[in-house]
């Protein structure tokens, strides 16, 4: 007897539901239309500033609106902003990474079955504080307790170079408000984490228990290893979340034009904060100027998402 | 006459893994030598208060830890050693959102009084005393901003959803990726391309349909993410029954395949609005914000609860500070009221048999 062919699927569809599949793709490419319309706009407003200043918008420091005539010309360049941004991210992403770690491997293998649901809600509902409040707080209360970190910091290491400060002021500084955002990260990079930490194949963790290993043995050798890119991923997101974020570190920070790397003295840079601070009182031609600052930001932070996304959901597939 | 059975001595059952009167003591041991330890640093060095003792406590309690299982073996050391900077990880983590819920509300209690939620700012300025001025300007602004940007963000979010997961088009995995590519633009972004669009070419300017578009595009990526997981849990059996009866894709999706995840997609609408209720910097640039109370939404700025923080916050006086920490609790409230309602809804089974 011979198999039968298998016959070919023909799909007829109706003339409702064509336009129904055409009406639902045209909806669903509006997110693409909106993200071009987004880098065309902000390219267009910002084009004179791009075009004055060329290669030394990104590499200048000076920002600076000039008096409108000839005498005191503009000088707009991001490189203390965008530097600034990246150091303060950097440091959030140093203090953030380790604890979403910890935080995860706690929820998924540490703590006790019924307390997991409640503690995993609990993380997704501090993820939704607004930034406004993290900045409120973080003036308020974290500010105070951690220029004085800085301050034992300072004291203790003065030697290593980015912890040396030019005067003893330790308030608004990059390093306060890295903390904050490590914060404010802390919950999207945890449960990045905790997905791919959860996912981790049981039966070679039993297998590494069944061999006489510990359960931190399992995890250093399991389960860790398996959830890296997950992790990686994870960190980040948090990075772009940390890019991108103005009030909270409006509030923390002060901006200084001028590159800095050392954390805790009180001048840093952030691109967000700089749109925020300036555009009240901008002059038209600095609000092309802002505009072009803004793409630049949209660009990267865009860059390091679309990174994250594809690494997160690898880890996923492959999982 | 019966014998009765002698009765048979069963092993009585043991848990080894239950905790002995010597685990205790031996715990007991070690969190004392490591209160002892970190007593010691808190004397000798510069960490000093509840807070420099935690530290110090987190520190210590790892080593004696360690220390106190080695006789075990070094494997033991190590594992006891992970186990306890994981906990303690795990509860530094919390204190920081612990002291922002205690302290938002604590601080926000003494802007309350009898008219605070029913009053606004047009006649007193931010830094009149706490009995006269209130923030229903800025809660009603907020509904209004959060309306504007649901009916265009849901809407579209679902869209995006079903085309993922119900229609499979070509683009579907680009379509996917820009979404959760969306997730990352910086809020500032959208409220700077809004104000470049709608705000300076459409109206001339700030208003609320501008600050709504511009949450509409934070909130955007959140809905359809969450759809697209809920769309997803509907069981393929629902969708083949639909078809076998003769039903087109139209009325596949719009009446089984929806009508079983309507607690799903309001959960994802709930999420979406939590995640915008508190943008502040896009509105800054689009609706600015508005002493008065007011509805209008297309003809000049209007309040919102975060603009209302942060300007009371920029006067930077004792009234117009605590003002903002007024309106904070109010804000933290609204956002955890809704998160919950979304969990509450959300928790219920999608798409199984009632």
């Amino acid at each position: 007897m011979s198999t039968p062919e298998q016959r070919e699927i023909i799909i007829r569809r109706g003339r409702a539901d064509t336009i129904f599949r055409g009406v639902i793709a045209s909806g669903a490419m509006l997110s693409l239309v909106v993200l071009a319309l987004i880098a065309g706009f902000l390219l267009f407003r910002g084009l004179e500033v791009f075009k004055d200043f060329g290669f030394s918008f990104l590499t200048g420091t000076q920002w600076d609106a000039g008096s409108g005539d000839a005498s005191a010309p503009a000088h707009f360049g991001i490189a203390a902003m965008l530097i600034g941004s990246i150091v303060t991210a950097v440091i959030a992403l140093i203090v953030a990474v380790p604890f979403a770690i910890a935080v995860s491997l706690f929820l998924e293998y540490y703590a006790p079955q019924f307390i997991r649901k409640p503690l995993t809600a609990i993380l997704d509902l501090v993820a939704a504080i607004p930034s406004v409040i993290y900045g409120i707080w973080g003036y308020a209360i974290l500010m105070p307790k951690a220029a004085g970190w800085a301050k034992s910091l300072n004291s203790w290491f003065d030697w290593i170079w980015i912890f040396k400060v030019p005067a003893p002021i330790f308030d608004r500084s990059p390093f306060i408000a890295g903390l904050l955002l490590a914060l404010m990260v802390l919950p999207i990079t945890t449960s990045v984490a905790r997905e791919v930490y959860s996912q981790a194949p049981r039966d070679q963790i039993d297998a590494a228990y069944g061999l006489g290993g510990t359960k931190w043995g399992g995890i250093r050798t399991v389960v860790m290893p398996f959830g890296r890119s997950g992790l990686v991923g994870g960190a980040m997101l948090g990075l772009g979340r940390a890019l991108g974020e103005t009030i909270a570190v409006y509030l923390v920070l002060n901006l200084v034009f001028k590159v800095n790397f050392q954390i805790l003295a009180s001048a840093g840079g952030n691109v967000a904060s700089l749109i925020a601070t300036r555009f009240g009182e901008a002059t038209p031609y600095e609000l092309k100027a802002l505009m072009a600052a803004g793409l630049v930001l949209f660009l990267v932070t865009l860059a390091v998402n679309a990174a994250a996304t594809y690494i997160v959901s690898r880890s996923r597939t492959s999982a | 006459m019966t014998e009765i059975l002698s009765p048979v001595s069963a092993p009585a059952p043991q848990k080894p893994w239950r905790h002995r009167r010597r685990d205790w003591r031996q715990a007991a041991i070690m969190t004392s030598m490591s209160l002892f330890g970190a007593w010691l640093i808190v004397v000798t060095t510069g960490l000093a208060g509840v807070l420099g003792a935690y530290v110090a406590f987190a520190i210590v309690f790892p080593i004696v830890a360690f220390l106190a299982s080695l006789p075990y073996g070094q494997k033991t050391g190590q594992d006891r050693m992970a186990t306890a900077v994981i906990c303690l990880a795990f509860s530094t983590a919390f204190i920081p959102w612990v002291s922002i819920l205690f302290t938002v509300m604590n601080k926000g209690r003494h802007a309350f009084y009898s008219g605070f939620l029913t009053t606004d700012m047009l006649v007193n300025s931010a830094d009149d005393p706490l009995n006269v001025g209130g923030i229903s300007h800025a809660i009603v602004g907020t509904l209004i901003l959060i309306s504007i940007a649901s009916l265009i963000a849901i809407p579209l979010g679902v869209i995006a959803a079903i085309y993922i997961v119900e229609v499979k088009g070509r683009f579907a995995g680009y379509v996917r990726f820009f979404t959760q590519a969306m997730s990352g633009v910086p809020s500032i972004v959208a409220g700077l391309f809004i104000y470049t669009t709608i705000v300076v070419v459409v109206f001339n300017r700030f208003n609320a349909l501008a600050g709504g578009l511009a949450l509409a595009i934070l909130m955007l990526p959140t809905v359809a993410r969450t759809s697209e997981e809920v769309l997803k849990l509907v069981p393929d059996d629902l969708r083949a029954a639909s078809y076998a009866m003769g039903a087109s894709q139209f009325s596949t999706v719009f009446r089984i395949v929806l009508p079983t995840i309507r607690s799903g997609l309001i959960t994802a609408s709930i999420l979406g609005v939590a995640r915008v209720a508190g943008e502040t910097a896009p509105l800054l640039l689009t609706s600015q914000y508005f002493v008065k109370f007011t509805t209008n939404i297309t003809s000049g700025p209007i309040a919102a609860l975060p603009t209302y923080i942060f300007a009371n916050l920029g006067v930077g006086s004792a009234n117009s500070v605590t003002r903002a920490w007024g309106g904070s609790a109010v804000l933290l409230s609204i956002v955890f009221i809704l998160f919950i309602l979304a969990r509450l809804l959300g928790g219920r089974n999608i798409g199984s048999k009632r």
